[in-house]
C-alpha cells in the first residue's frame, strides 16, 4: 500500500509541474501535457491492436515508434503491433485478425482511408473501439474517435508565412513540392496553401509532386529547378522528401529563394536553428498522432474522460494544430520532432 | 477440320514427353510427390502457427481471414500459372488490377450500374483486364517483343492510365447490391473464397483435361516443335495472356468488393507475389511444366506465413526475409526432386 501511495504522490507531483508551465515536456511518466492524474492510474486491462502503412519514411516510422513508446508507459495496456504495409488487401486482413482476436480497441492509420472503411465498420459492429488516425474513413460510423492533423491548416500556415516574408512583392514566384497527389491529405494541403497565398495576391507558379521519399523528393525538385529559372519561395509538403529536395537544391547551386518545410523533422529544425540551409521555417504535422490514438483508445475502453475537458466521454474528433516553426521558437518543438 | 486432326495427332506425338513432365496423367504419382514438399511446408507453417498462437491460429474465423487474403492474389496466380507454363512471363498484372479497379469504379460506370445492374462493374473490369491481356499477347506473339519488355511497358502504361482516369483519387463504390453480393457467404464460406476455389478448379480442368491445356504445355516446352506439330503458337500465346488479363479483371472486382474502392495504388507488387507463388508451386519459369495445385499451395503458404507473423507481432521486414528463404528452399528442393525422377 505505501508503495502505491508513493507512486500516486509522485504522479501528482509530476502533474503539478506539468501544469506550472506551458513548455511541453518530452520525458517522464504518462501524464505529460496536463492530463488528470486519475486517468493515468492503472485500470481495466486494455488490449489494443495497432496497424499503419509501411514505415518507408521517417514520419511514418515515428508514428509507430511513438505509439509503442506511449503504450509502454501504461501497465494496463497490451499493444499488438502489426508492422506496416502499403497493400490494402493485407492491411484489411490484419484488422480482421484483430477482430478474430477480440481485442478491446484498434488504432488504425489506414494506407487508404476509404479502402479500410468496410473492415473498420465490421470491427465497430463487433463492439471494438476503433480509433482512426490521420487518414480519415469515409463513414462516420467506422470509428469511435478520430485523431487528425490539420492538413488544410498546414497549407494555410505555410502560405501565411510566405506572404509575411514576401510582403509587398506581388510578382514573386512561389513554388510547391507536394506529396503523394492521390491522397486527400495532399489535396487539402495544396488547397489551404493556395487560399492563403491568394489572400496576399500571390499564387502557386510551379507545382510538382513527390512521394514522401527522399528519392522522389530529389527527382521532383530537380525537375522544378529546371522548369523555373527564378523562384522566391518554395513550400515543400514533407520534410522526409525534403532531404532529397535539399540535395537537389545544393546540386543546382541556387540560393535566390527560401524554403518552408512540412511535417517538422528534427534535421530540418536543426537546420532552421543553425540557419545554414534553404529552410527558414517548417510547418508541423504531429508524428505523435498514433501515440494520441493509443491514449484515446485506452481512455475510451476504460470509460474515462479526456482530462482537462468537462465532457464526460472521449471526444469524437481531435484535430491537432499546425504551427509554424522558425528560428525564434524552434527550441520549443525540437524535442518532439521526428528523425527522418 | 483437317488442320484440327493434324494438330491433335501432332499433340499425341508431342504429348508424351510434355505430359510426363507435367505430371498430368500420373497425377497421383509424381505430382503428389512434388506437391508433398509444399504440403509439408504448409503443415510446418500451421504447426508453427498453432504452437506460437494456439487457439488464435486454429480458429475458423482465422482460417477464413487467411483464405480471404489469399483469394485476390490467388486468382491472379492461377492465371499467371498458364502464362508461365506457356513459356511467358507477365510483369503487368498488378498494374492491370489497378487499371481495371479504376475503370470499373468511375462515376460513369457506377452511373450505368445504378441505372441497370451492378454486374456492369464486374463486366467492365473483366473487359478492361481482358483487353490489357490481349494487347500484351498481341505485342508478344505478333509484334515479337520479348515478354519481359512488353509487359514491363504495360506495367508502366496501365498504372499511368489508371492514375489519369482516377485523377489519382480513390474512387468509392456506391452501388447497392454489389457490396452485398460479394460480402455474403455461401454455407459459411465467403463469396470471395468461393470465387477463388472456382477459378482454381476451372484452371485445373483447363490445364490438365483439355486440348487448350495440352497445347499450353507443348507451346511452353518447345514452341518450335509445337509449331511444327501444327499448333498456332502465336494465337495460343495471345489466348494465354488474355486469360491472365481476365483473371486480373476478376481480381480487381474482388479487391473493389473488399475495399469498396477503386484506386491506382491497388495491386502494388502483385506481379512479384504471383510469380513467387507460381514458382514455389513447382511451375518451371522456362515453361513446359506447370501445376495449378502447386500454385494454390504456393499462395496459401505465403498468406499463412503473413498471418502467423501478424499473430505473433513480428515485423514485415522479417517476413520478407522468411519469404525469400522459402522461395530459395522450394526451388532447391524442386531441382533435387526433378533430378531424382
Amino acid at each position: 500500500m505505501p508503495l502505491k501511495r508513493i507512486a500516486a504522490l509522485a504522479a501528482l507531483a509530476l502533474a503539478l509541474t506539468a501544469c506550472t508551465g506551458n513548455t511541453p515536456q518530452n520525458s517522464g511518466g504518462g501524464n505529460q501535457g496536463g492530463v488528470k492524474v486519475a486517468n493515468d492510474e492503472p485500470g481495466k486491462k486494455v488490449v489494443i491492436g495497432f496497424s499503419a502503412p509501411a514505415a518507408d519514411h521517417g514520419w511514418m516510422a515515428a508514428i509507430t515508434n511513438a505509439a509503442k513508446a506511449e503504450a509502454g508507459k501504461y501497465s494496463d495496456v497490451e499493444l499488438r503491433v502489426v508492422e506496416g504495409t502499403n497493400d490494402v488487401n493485407l492491411q484489411i486482413s490484419q484488422v480482421e485478425t484483430f477482430i478474430n482476436d477480440k481485442v478491446d480497441a484498434i488504432v488504425l492509420l489506414p494506407f487508404d482511408g476509404a479502402a479500410l472503411t468496410p473492415v473498420a465498420l465490421k470491427a465497430m459492429k463487433a463492439g471494438i473501439t476503433v480509433i482512426n488516425v490521420d487518414r480519415q474513413f469515409d463513414s462516420p460510423f467506422a470509428a469511435r474517435s478520430t485523431v487528425l492533423g490539420d492538413n488544410h491548416g498546414m497549407g494555410v500556415s505555410a502560405g501565411n508565412y510566405i506572404c509575411e516574408r514576401l510582403k509587398g512583392k506581388t510578382d514573386a514566384v512561389v513554388a510547391e513540392i507536394a506529396g503523394i497527389d492521390s491522397l486527400p491529405l495532399t489535396q487539402d494541403r495544396s488547397k489551404g496553401f493556395a487560399e492563403a497565398l491568394a489572400s496576399c495576391g500571390l499564387k502557386v507558379g510551379n507545382r510538382v509532386a513527390a512521394e514522401f521519399t527522399v528519392e522522389s523528393g530529389e527527382k521532383a525538385a530537380a525537375n522544378l529547378l529546371q522548369a523555373a529559372r527564378k523562384i522566391d519561395a518554395i513550400w515543400n509538403h514533407d520534410d522526409d522528401q525534403g532531404v532529397g529536395v535539399t540535395a537537389a537544391i545544393k546540386n543546382s547551386g541556387r540560393n535566390e529563394f527560401f524554403m518552408v518545410g512540412g511535417a517538422g523533422s528534427a534535421n530540418v529544425m536543426r537546420e532552421i536553428k543553425a540557419d545554414n540551409g534553404p529552410h527558414k521555417a517548417t510547418v508541423i504535422y504531429p508524428s505523435t498522432q498514433g501515440a494520441d490514438g493509443i491514449r484515446l483508445a485506452r481512455l475510451a475502453v476504460q470509460g474515462k474522460s479526456l482530462g482537462d475537458l468537462v465532457e464526460v466521454e472521449v471526444p469524437r474528433e481531435v484535430q491537432l494544430y499546425a504551427p509554424v516553426v522558425t528560428k525564434d521558437n524552434v527550441d520549443r518543438y525540437l524535442p518532439t520532432a521526428f528523425e527522418s | 477440320m483437317s488442320e484440327d486432326t493434324a494438330a491433335v495427332a501432332a499433340q499425341k506425338r508431342e504429348r508424351s514427353p510434355a505430359v510426363r513432365q507435367s505430371g498430368a496423367s500420373g497425377l497421383l504419382g509424381s505430382a503428389a510427390g512434388r506437391n508433398a514438399g509444399l504440403v509439408v511446408a504448409l503443415v510446418l507453417l500451421c504447426i508453427g502457427g498453432v504452437v506460437t498462437a494456439g487457439d488464435r491460429f486454429a480458429d475458423v474465423d482465422n482460417l477464413l481471414t487467411i483464405l480471404r487474403l489469399a483469394a485476390v492474389i490467388g486468382v491472379v496466380s492461377v492465371g499467371m500459372t498458364f502464362v508461365i507454363t506457356g513459356g511467358g512471363i507477365d510483369l503487368s498484372v498488378g498494374a492491370i488490377v489497378a487499371l481495371s479497379s479504376v475503370w470499373a469504379t468511375t462515376l460513369a460506370t457506377q452511373g450505368i450500374a445504378n441505372n441497370t445492374h451492378w454486374i456492369v462493374i464486374v463486366f467492365t473490369a473483366l473487359v478492361v483486364g481482358g483487353a490489357c491481356g490481349l494487347v500484351n499477347g498481341v505485342l508478344i506473339a505478333y509484334g515479337r517483343v520479348v515478354a519481359f519488355i512488353a509487359t514491363l511497358a504495360s506495367l508502366a502504361a496501365a498504372r499511368g492510365l489508371a492514375e489519369i482516369i482516377s485523377n489519382r483519387k480513390t474512387q468509392i463504390v456506391n452501388v447497392p447490391g454489389f457490396a452485398a453480393f460479394f460480402d455474403a457467404s455461401v454455407l459459411g464460406v465467403p463469396v470471395l473464397v468461393v470465387i477463388f476455389a472456382l477459378v482454381a478448379a476451372g484452371g485445373w480442368v483447363l490445364l490438365n483435361r483439355t486440348t487448350f491445356g495440352r497445347r499450353t504445355f507443348a507451346v511452353g516446352g518447345n514452341p518450335e516443335a509445337a509449331r511444327l506439330a501444327g499448333i498456332d503458337v502465336r494465337r495460343h500465346t495471345v489466348w494465354l495472356y488474355t486469360l491472365l488479363g481476365l483473371c486480373c479483371g476478376l481480381a480487381a472486382v474482388m479487391l473493389v468488393a473488399r475495399t469498396t474502392t477503386g484506386s491506382a495504388t491497388h495491386g502494388g507488387l502483385y506481379e512479384l507475389d504471383a510469380i513467387a507463388a507460381v514458382v514455389i508451386g513447382g511451375t518451371l519459369l522456362t515453361g513446359g511444366r506447370g501445376t495449378i495445385a502447386g500454385t494454390v499451395f504456393g499462395v496459401l503458404i505465403f498468406t499463412t506465413l503473413s498471418n502467423v507473423f501478424t499473430l505473433n507481432n513480428l515485423s514485415i521486414s522479417a517476413q520478407a526475409v522468411a519469404k525469400g528463404a522459402i522461395i530459395v528452399v522450394a526451388v532447391l528442393l524442386q531441382q533435387r526432386l526433378a533430378r531424382r525422377t
